[in-house]
Formats: structure tokens, sequence, C-alpha cells
């Protein structure tokens, strides 16, 4: 019996078990999808192959599957890229099919020739370009395992159209990985557990710094139980959000630039920093040589380079997260009970809560009121996906995250456009969760065409537009630190939303008033079939605060100390 | 401290690792001193004599980061090791009738050889490790160096396996 490229390419993907591909046709992968017209495979027509890689990407970080995207050679493969890179950033599970021209014509600038492997080069864990049919179920293979284990990440799979057309002996397939310098991570070493041990007894004031590879690991209830074992207070990273119920008492929310007063405080005066899965990024340390100076560092990673690559650390463990904290929880000797760094935190809690003006000088909705109102409408039972920019933060400070993946974010690309897409991603993997989108006016429109393959599939994603008219986060810095001098930020000039939705088949709301917002989402929380939009107007000039200005230390925050 | 370090890696032979590897180094900001690729005695292996300049801090996370490439192997560094390490280089040098004598006693010292006569030009081969080559480079610029490739440094750890 034999088989076309596409249809032994299917069947690896079912081998995979993978339920959905978000794609896009093209001349080159006309083969592909010709065995997708037969295939029990979902397929997902996006609008823009960007949408794609997004959606891929929010259906893996909601579900911890890999994702997987498909687009046509040359300007559908150079269209994944932007969300190829933000997955790599994120370290994320995603492998991105892309057709190729047929091998005989490849360097010679043949039509819709790209050299995607080569472009992607520095924003994958890996990539593939098949030159011969009998690698094909191999490389599928491996793509899927690399995408998958240890740290994380896209791989490519560049597929030319006649390696996909013609006809291949499936008897001819290896199925077996090769990948000989490659080494799934299963142990750790005992003795730097041992000491991660004995520091963690000593501390009198510890922190545990978490982020993205605990979420990556499945590790939350571990880390729960590490906390909860010493009475440990818990900050994590943007990526982080959501591994630690931040509704608990041990919780300090976000640290880092936008973090809160008293994670940055907590940090800064730490006597031990207990950093699980996490790339001591520069949003989070401010100036590096001021970071946790009082601390004794445990750091946690998968990824050996991690270790020493910003910041020197004392005890290294380089380890799955999971299987690192299992270790350490067992041999620790419980302690419970407050003590005086209790009370220290409970003070700085008391006196520089969260919060932000009732009202604002031009009258308008304040964001984070929107926020706190989708928290409590939605008992933080949502996933809540986001764009870039101010509404990311507040998305971040305002609603509890109790539980890993309800919070998805780019995080290390920061990518505009963003948001809707992975909420479609989201959705789909998650059919039974509400997924609200909080979203900027300026993002929004960088892949709003999404709207419509949320229409076509009948997604009730809800996009909740904070309005300020204005490119708000880059305006807050022109406002700090370039003497208000508001170049190029000004976005009043936008379509209307409301009738842009409506145009594009989804429900459109617009709210201008406060008492509006409740009722606005409770009624968007109805819909069943279709795509909602909701257009807050929101104060124009209202600032993400605290902030830790660019360069300076974690502990000299601006604002939130009112 | 900062100082050259030579770098054994041992990589699968696909197409596309050098380019890999020479893109690793170019976004880190790492910097080669040198690099020599060719297989070994396994055809589907090849092995990378890389030289790279940097304080100990910097040589970790070189080798860490080009461990998380996927064809790499194996990574030694044989900078502290008993080695041998060779290079090679083609000298191109003015030679009239006048001074062919006095090149060729240098050819002689440094046991190089001569593979090509021209009409006023020389050229010369010669292998032997870094200050060898250095030294040989010196002795032969009074005369008029017209054209010199170098081939990088490739390199062994004596005895063992
Ligand atoms: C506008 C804007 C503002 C921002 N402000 C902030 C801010 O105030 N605070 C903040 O925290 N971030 C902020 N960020 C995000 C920031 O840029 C980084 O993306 C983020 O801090 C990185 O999070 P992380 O350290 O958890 O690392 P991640 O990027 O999530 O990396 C995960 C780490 O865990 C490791 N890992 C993965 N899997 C495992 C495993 N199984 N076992 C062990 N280790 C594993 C990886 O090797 C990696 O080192 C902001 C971003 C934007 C766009
Ligand atoms: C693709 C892309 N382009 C530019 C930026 C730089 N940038 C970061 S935040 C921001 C403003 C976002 O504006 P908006 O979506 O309205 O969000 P707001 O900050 O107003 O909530 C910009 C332009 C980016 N992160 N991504
Ligand atoms: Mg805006």
């Amino acid at each position: 019996m034999t088989m076309k490229g596409a249809e032994v390419l299917l069947h690896c993907l079912q081998e995979e078990e993978v339920e959905v591909i978000f794609g896009y046709p093209g001349g080159a992968v006309l083969p592909i999808y010709d065995a997708l017209y037969a295939s029990d495979i979902k397929h997902v027509l996006v609008r823009h192959e960007q949408g794609a890689a997004h959606a891929a990407d929010g259906y893996a970080r909601a579900t911890g599957k890999v994702g997987v995207c498909l687009a046509t050679s040359g300007p559908g493969a150079t269209n994944l890229v932007t969300g190829i890179a933000t997955a790599y950033m994120d370290s994320i599970p995603m492998v991105a099919f892309t057709g190729q021209v047929p091998t005989p014509l490849i360097g010679r600038d043949a039509f819709q020739e790209a050299d995607i492997t080569g472009i992607t080069l520095p924003i994958t864990k890996h990539n593939y370009l098949v030159q011969h049919s009998r690698d094909l179920a191999r490389v599928v293979k491996e793509a899927f395992h690399l995408a998958r284990t240890n740290r994380p990440g896209p791989v490519v799979v560049d597929l030319p159209r006649d390696i996909m057309a013609r006809e291949v002996d499936p008897s001819e397939q290896q199925a077996e990985i090769g990948l000989k310098g490659y080494r799934v991570v299963r142990n750790c070493n005992m003795g730097q557990v041992l000491l991660a041990v004995n520091a963690i007894e000593k501390a009198e004031r510890p922190v545990i710094y978490a982020g993205g590879g605990v979420i990556g690991s499945d590790a939350s209830e571990t880390l729960q139980e590490l906390a909860l074992k010493r009475d440990i207070p818990v900050t994590t990273t943007l990526m982080g959000v959501g591994c630690f119920p931040e509704t608990h008492h041990l919780s300090l929310g976000m640290l880092g630039m936008h973090g809160t007063r008293y994670a940055n405080y907590a940090v800064s005066e730490s006597d031990l920093l207990i950093a699980v899965g996490v790339r001591f990024d520069d949003r989070v340390t401010g100036k590096i040589s001021s970071f946790a100076p009082h601390a004794r560092v445990i750091h946690i990673d998968i990824d050996a380079a991690e270790i020493g690559k910003n910041y020197g650390v004392d005890i290294p463990i380089v380890g799955n997260v999971k299987q690192v904290l299992e270790e350490i929880v067992i041999r620790l000797q419980p302690r419970e009970g407050r003590c005086e760094w209790h009370h220290t935190i409970d003070r700085w809690k008391e006196q520089f809560p969260l919060v932000y003006p009732e009202s604002y000088e031009d009258g308008r909705i304040p964001p984070q009121f929107v926020v706190e109102q989708i928290y409590q409408v939605t008992e933080g039972e949502a996933i809540i996906t986001t764009e870039v920019g101010q509404n990311q933060m507040w998305a971040a400070q305002f609603y509890k995250y109790t539980r890993p993946r309800r919070f998805i974010t780019s995080g290390g690309l920061g990518t505009m456009g963003f948001g809707l897409p992975a909420a479609i991603g989201a959705r789909i993997g998650c059919p039974h969760l509400p997924v609200i989108n909080i979203a900027g006016d300026g993002s929004i429109q960088m892949n709003i065409q999404e709207l419509c393959t949320a229409v076509e599939q009948r997604l009730p994603v809800i996009t909740c537009i904070l309005n300020n008219h204005y490119l708000g986060m880059v305006r807050q810095w022109q406002q700090l630190f370039f003497n208000g001098r508001y170049s190029y930020t000004d976005m009043s000039q936008q379509p209307d939303f409301v009738k842009l939705a409506e145009a594009f088949g989804a429900v459109g709301i617009r709210v201008k008033k406060a008492e509006d917002v409740v009722p606005a989402i409770e009624e968007a929380l109805t819909v069943t079939d279709r795509p909602v939009v909701i257009d807050f107007w929101v104060t124009r000039e209202a600032n993400v605060f605290p902030m830790v200005p660019p360069g300076e230390s974690l502990y000299n925050m601006l604002g939130g100390d009112e | 401290m900062i100082m050259k370090h030579t770098l054994s890696v041992i990589v699968e032979n696909h197409p596309g690792v050098l380019a890999r590897v020479a893109g690793l180094f170019r976004r880190r900001g790492y910097n080669i001193d040198s690099l020599t690729v060719g297989r070994t005695e396994n055809p589907a292996i090849s092995r990378m004599t890389i030289v790279v300049e940097g304080d100990d801090v910097l040589i970790e996370q070189v080798t860490k980061q080009l461990h998380k490439l996927v064809e790499i192997m194996k990574i030694q560094d044989i900078t502290d090791e008993p080695s041998v390490d060779r290079e090679l280089v083609l000298v191109k040098v003015k030679a009239d009738a006048q001074v062919r004598g006095e090149i060729m006693q240098i050819v002689e010292i440094f046991r190089a050889r001569i593979v090509d006569i021209g009409p006023n030009s020389l050229i010369i081969e010669a292998t032997g490790d870094e200050n060898k080559i250095n030294a040989i480079e010196d002795s032969l610029r009074p005369f008029g160096l017209l054209e010199l490739v170098r081939t990088g440094k490739v390199a062994m750890v004596r005895g063992g396996r």
C-alpha cells in the first residue's frame, strides 16, 4: 500500500494526538489541504497566519498540549514569524508546519520561496527542512518530542511540496527518534537538593519567586505544598501568574516593574530567595546589581544555561521543577505559624495595597475598575488573555488568579495583537470556560480580523477593550520620562469598534459609564454562539503603578504609595 | 580572567549545523577567534574546533548555550588539557632572485615547504601550533606578503581513548 506524503504527515499528527490545526492554505500546501479534506483532524481557518501561530500558542498555554499551526510557503511562512518568536520567548510548546517550494526549486528564488528555516533559526528550539520522504515520520516525531520536553519551545518543520504530493511507501518510514545529542532531564543533583533544604530550614525571611516554569511543568500543587509546609510567602512573575492562588494570605502577587510594592520589598529584604522556573528577566530584577541584595538564592531551572545567565546564584539545581520541588518538600521539616517576617509583610500589605483613584479628572471609567468587575462577575473562573501595554498590566494586577493556565499573555516578546487569536485557541482547548481577552484599543487593531474566525467557529470569546484612545503604555513613558511629549501615541482616530464587531458578525457593546460596566459583562457572558466586543471608554491618562523606573532598583518604585 | 579557550565540539554531520553554531555566536555577541569543522572517523559525525575569547562566566555561557543546539553531542573545553593543536598556513611571499635564498633558509628553519614557485613569488606551506605560525608570518612579512591564509586551529587531546 502506498500513501501520499501529506497523508503520512496527517497520520503522524494523529499519533501525536493532535486535535486541531490552526492554518491558512496556499499553493505549496495544497497537497496537505487535500489530505485534510478527508481527515478527522479539526482545522481552524484563520484570517491571517499570525493569528494561526498565536491561536496555536493560546491553545498550548491553556491546555498544556502542543499547539499546531500550518501555513504556506513564502509570505504564509513569514507571517508566522512573530507568532513563533512570541512562543519562543515564553517557552511554549508548538509545532509550526510550513509549505516549501518543491525540492528541485529550492535555492532558485522560486515563486513564494522563503528560507524559513534560516529565518527562524534564532527563534525556534530547533527546525527542520524535510529533504527526503523517508525522513518524514521521524522528523514529525522529533519535532513534537522537542517541543514538549525539557524547556519547551516552538519547532518549525518546512515541507517541500513535492514531498507532500509524492507517493511514499509507509514501510520505508522510520519512526525512531534520532536526536543523539538531546537528553530529557530526568534527575537532579541530590547534593544540591539537600543544600536547598538546609538553606530553607535556616532562612528567617524566605520568599518564593515562581515563574512560567512552574506552569509549564504542571507543578503548581507541589509549589503550594512547599509554601504551606514552611509558611513561605510567594511572588510570581507575569508568566507565573496563577501558579499560586492570589487569594491566599501567603500570596504577594506579581513582582517586578509593575509588581506590588510588598512583593518588591519582600524580595529586596529577603534572606533567601527560592527562584523556581524563572529567568531573572530585566523587567523583574530592575537594576540587577541591587536585586535581592541580602538573599542567598536557590535557582531551580531545567535549562542549565539559565543558571548564572543574568544573575549569580548560590544554590543552582538543574532539573524539572516538579521533580525537584517534590524532592525538597519530602525532606523539609514543617514549620507553621507566623513570625516577624510575616508581620513585616502584613504591614507592607496594609500600607501599600494595590489601589487606584476612584475617579479621574476626565470623568471616564477607571480601567482598573473594569478589570475588577470582570473578576467579580466571572468569580475568578475565566481564562483571561491579554494584549500588550497598560491593559495587560491591569489585567495582571486587578484580576485575582487562583489557578495555572488561566492567565495567558505575551511576556517575553510583548506582542501586540496576541490576545484575540490566543483567546480563540484557548477557547477551542477549553470549551467549557469563559474566555475573555482584555485588550487595548491599539493592540486590538493588530489582529482584529480574527473576529471573523471566531464568528465562523461560533466561539463566544469576549474582547474587553480598555479604550483610552492612546497607545497608553508608550504614552505613560512619554509622560514620565520624555517631558510629556506625546509623540505619535494618540489613537483618537479609530474605528467604531461596536459597528466593526457587528460588521464581522459579532456582538458589539459600548460602555461609557461605570454603572454600565457590570451589566455589559453579564450580557456578554450570556452570548453562547458568537464573539462579543465590549468597548469600554476608560480614563485616557491613567498610569500603571507601582512602577520601577527603567534602570532603577526594585525597591525604588513610583506610585502606589498613597 | 579573559583568555582564549579551545572548545572541541562533536556535532551530528547535518547540513546547517555550522549555520546554527555561527548564528548562536552572532546572536549572543560571542566572538569567534577561529572555527574549523570537518568530519571525523565516523562520517555521521563532525568535529568543530572553536577558539573563543572570554572570562570563565562567558565561556560557561557559551558552552551551555551550545549544548542547547540539538545537533551538538559533546563539548569539551580542552584549553587546559594536554593536547596537540595545529594550524596550517599558506603564504604567497614576494621573492625575486636576490632574496630567494634567504627565504628558503627561513622555510628550512620552520620545517615549512615551498609548494609553488612563480616568477616573482613563492607559496609556502607550514603547519604547527599557533605560536609557530605567528613566528613564520612575522619572519616572512619583511619580504612582502602578497597573500596569506590560515586554516584556524584543530586540536586533539593526548593519550586516553
Ligand atoms: C509591558 C510588559 C511589562 C512587563 N512587566 C513585568 C513585570 O512587572 N513583572 C514580571 O514579572 N514580568 C513582566 N513582564 C514579563 C517579562 O518580560 C518576562 O516575560 C517575565 O518576567 C518572564 O517570566 P519568568 O521569569 O517566569 O520566565 P519564563 O519566560 O516563563 O521562563 C520560564 C523559565 O522556566 C524554565 N522552565 C521551563 N520549564 C521548566 C521545567 N519543567 N522545569 C524547570 N524549569 C523550567 C525555563 O528554562 C525558563 O528559564 C512584562 C512584559 C511586558 C510586555
Ligand atoms: C507589535 C508591537 N508593536 C509595538 C509595541 C510597543 N508597544 C508596547 S505597549 C504599546 C501600546 C499599546 O497600546 P494599546 O493596545 O492601546 O494598550 P494600552 O497601553 O493603551 O492599554 C506599544 C505600541 C509592541 N509591544 N508590539
Ligand atoms: Mg490604548
